[in-house]
């Protein structure tokens, strides 16, 4: 069976006319992963037993001739940052190593719902702080279009086993890039709800005002697809808007003409890689031929978004990760004699080198005598980044950039350099401070091989117009299946 | 260099993290490379402009309403509700009795 040639769409319609069977879909799955994860890395825990459960289930109400839901057989790979009951859960993190989830993320279980089939939780940067897959505390995570480059982060693992066909799609979660940078790096779509679209009840958090879960896919109508059955109100998030949730797959197939697209000068400046800068140019092309009306914009705080978002997310990361004390569950030091040395060796000893800068940078931004230059500037700041894109979104109806400035970069080659790595995320951070969503479709692929992501941002809950933005582009160049 | 090592060993602490020497060394020049970095935050005057602490209080509300009522629909009834079962969230705890975490001993007699 050819798994790259399935997406969620054809792999639905074929469990639903009984030509594909769930269980053997499954299985085939479960020995590509065998073959193939060795040499990437991208998945930290399989669930077989339970997915073949599952998958059988789904079979035997196709034999019974039953109606089967919408996402019947579909096999999926989840993010190791959220929660399925029974399951390993570690965040990517030897902290949490051993941890059985007593709870399911809403977003799994209603996927699980819709009749999605869970094989596996992905490998990620630990805690989601990452731009590489490096800081996993496991393996990092080769990028399968170049194994000796990242796959991106921190869904690393979810968007390098989408485009290795080790799943049909995938769930990232997105702080500041980590569902779109890596989609770019791997050649796959990966879309950023708006904060609040999708609920987080079960996301271990890094950052909960910044902090988002998402569809990585190979098309764009698959992400269409799954943000569907995911978006919406939750009672067990309060951060999860009451906003009536669109008929994405719908909205799509509408066209793009007369849309107006924003180009904003400071995504394309100094950084920019050339081949990057020459791919995305020629999709703004392409979409000026598809009919959308090409404006030329500014959003004048872009130079901000990188520091304001390195104060704010680890500011809440020290809050967020105060919880991991070896007292409820978790690593607990084997050496401590009294409590404040257990809570400080069972920390030392489990987060890594990264979580801990992240800790440490984000407790100093929130002390006593820096909180007003720090947080509360940052804060001031993420106002000014905030109301360029309200200005922008008087003008337009969505945003074109680059998704990031350069292609895959080498396994090892930023490790070192802390401040080059959150340049990585130089385009994507802002969507996320902001709040609005946003998308990385495939542009391109560098002389070396490497995929190029075009970056597409829509208003507040306008989910619809930029997937159909994108839609349209990947219908324009044949790139879409 | 803003950060001093002295700095570091007294956020360590607020932190709750034991750093070893090498750790501490390493963390003081990254969170000098990083602050330098974000000091560009200061070119820019911000006198006069709100702070924000999240986005969902600004969209997806009802824009009619004010203050709390905008967030009417997070409430819920008083009321109590199942909890999870004590002994599966016992079934993580590093160290217990079944019925309470047990940790070092915190009071000296």
């Amino acid at each position: 069976m050819d798994l790259s040639a399935l997406t969620v769409e054809s792999t639905r319609t074929a469990v639903a006319e009984r030509v594909l069977n769930p269980v053997a879909l499954a299985e085939e799955f479960y020995k590509k992963i065998e073959a193939d994860d060795p040499q990437i890395g991208a998945y930290l825990t399989l669930c077989k037993d339970r997915a073949m459960k599952k998958a059988a289930a789904v079979q035997a109400a196709a034999d019974k001739g039953d109606a089967l839901p919408p996402l019947a057989g579909v096999p999926v790979a989840i993010k190791d940052v959220m929660t399925i009951a029974g399951v390993q859960a570690t965040a990517g993190s030897k902290i949490l190593k051993g941890w059985i989830a007593p709870y399911t993320a809403t977003v799994v279980q209603r996927l699980e719902d819709a009749g999605a089939i869970v094989l596996g939780k992905t490998n990620c940067d630990e805690f989601a702080m990452g731009s590489s897959n490096e800081n996993s505390g496991y393996f990092p995570v080769h990028n399968p279009r170049d194994l000796s480059r990242v796959p991106g982060g921190s869904s690393g693992g979810s968007a390098a086993a989408v485009a290795a066909n080790l799943c049909v799609a995938a769930l990232g979660s997105d702080t500041g890039g980590s569902i779109r940078q890596p989609a770019a790096f791997c050649g796959v779509v990966g879309l950023l709800p708006t904060y609040g679209r999708v609920s987080r009840y079960g996301l271990i958090a890094f950052a909960s005002s910044l902090d988002h879960i998402g569809p990585i896919t190979k098309t764009v109508k698959d992400a269409a697809i799954l943000l569907r059955y995911i978006a919406g109100r939750d009672k067990c998030d309060s951060t999860s808007a009451d906003v009536p949730v669109t008929d994405y797959e719908a909205e799509i197939g509408k066209p793009a003409k007369g849309l107006r697209l924003g180009v904003p000068k400071e995504y394309f400046g100094e950084g920019l890689d050339t081949e990057v800068s020459t791919a995305v140019e020629t999709a703004i092309q392409k979409l000026a031929q598809a009919g959308c009306e090409i404006v030329p914009i500014s959003l004048p705080h872009t130079e901000y978004a990188v520091p304001t978002y390195y104060i704010i997310a680890t500011a809440e990361a020290s809050a967020n990760l105060a919880r991991f004390d070896g007292v409820r569950y978790g690593h607990r030091s084997s050496s401590a004699h009294t409590l404040s040395e257990m809570y400080r060796r069972s920390r030392d000893e489990g987060f890594g080198a990264e979580v801990k800068r992240r800790i440490m940078l984000g407790t100093y931004a929130l002390s006593a005598g820096y909180y007003d230059a720090y947080y509360r500037k940052a804060q001031q700041v993420r106002t000014l980044l905030t109301r360029d894109f309200e200005n922008a979104f008087q003008q337009v109806d969505a945003i074109v950039t680059p998704t990031t400035p350069t292609p895959a970069f080498k396994l090892g080659e930023k490790v070192d350099d802390p401040v080059s790595m959150y340049l990585a995320d130089i385009y994507t951070v802002t969507a996320d401070l902001v709040g609005v969503p946003g998308i990385s479709v495939p542009c391109g692929i560098s002389k070396e091989g490497l995929p190029i992501g075009l970056q597409i941002l829509g208003g507040h809950f306008d989910e619809a117009t930029v997937l159909r933005i994108a839609h349209v582009y990947e219908h324009e160049t044949g790139t879409g299946r | 260099m803003k950060v001093t090592e002295k700095d570091v060993q007294y956020v360590a602490d607020l932190a709750n993290l034991e750093l070893t020497p090498e750790e501490q060394s390493r963390i003081l020049k990254d969170l000098n490379s990083i602050l330098e970095h974000i000091d560009r935050l200061n070119q820019l005057n911000t006198k006069n402009v709100p702070p924000m602490a999240q986005t969902s209080d600004k969209f997806g509300i009802d824009a009619s309403k004010q203050g709390s009522d905008r967030f009417s629909y997070v409430m819920r009834e008083d009321e109590t509700r199942p909890s999870l079962p004590r002994e599966v969230l016992m079934e993580n705890a590093p160290d217990s009795d079944g019925a309470f975490f047990k940790v070092p001993k915190v009071i000296e007699r």
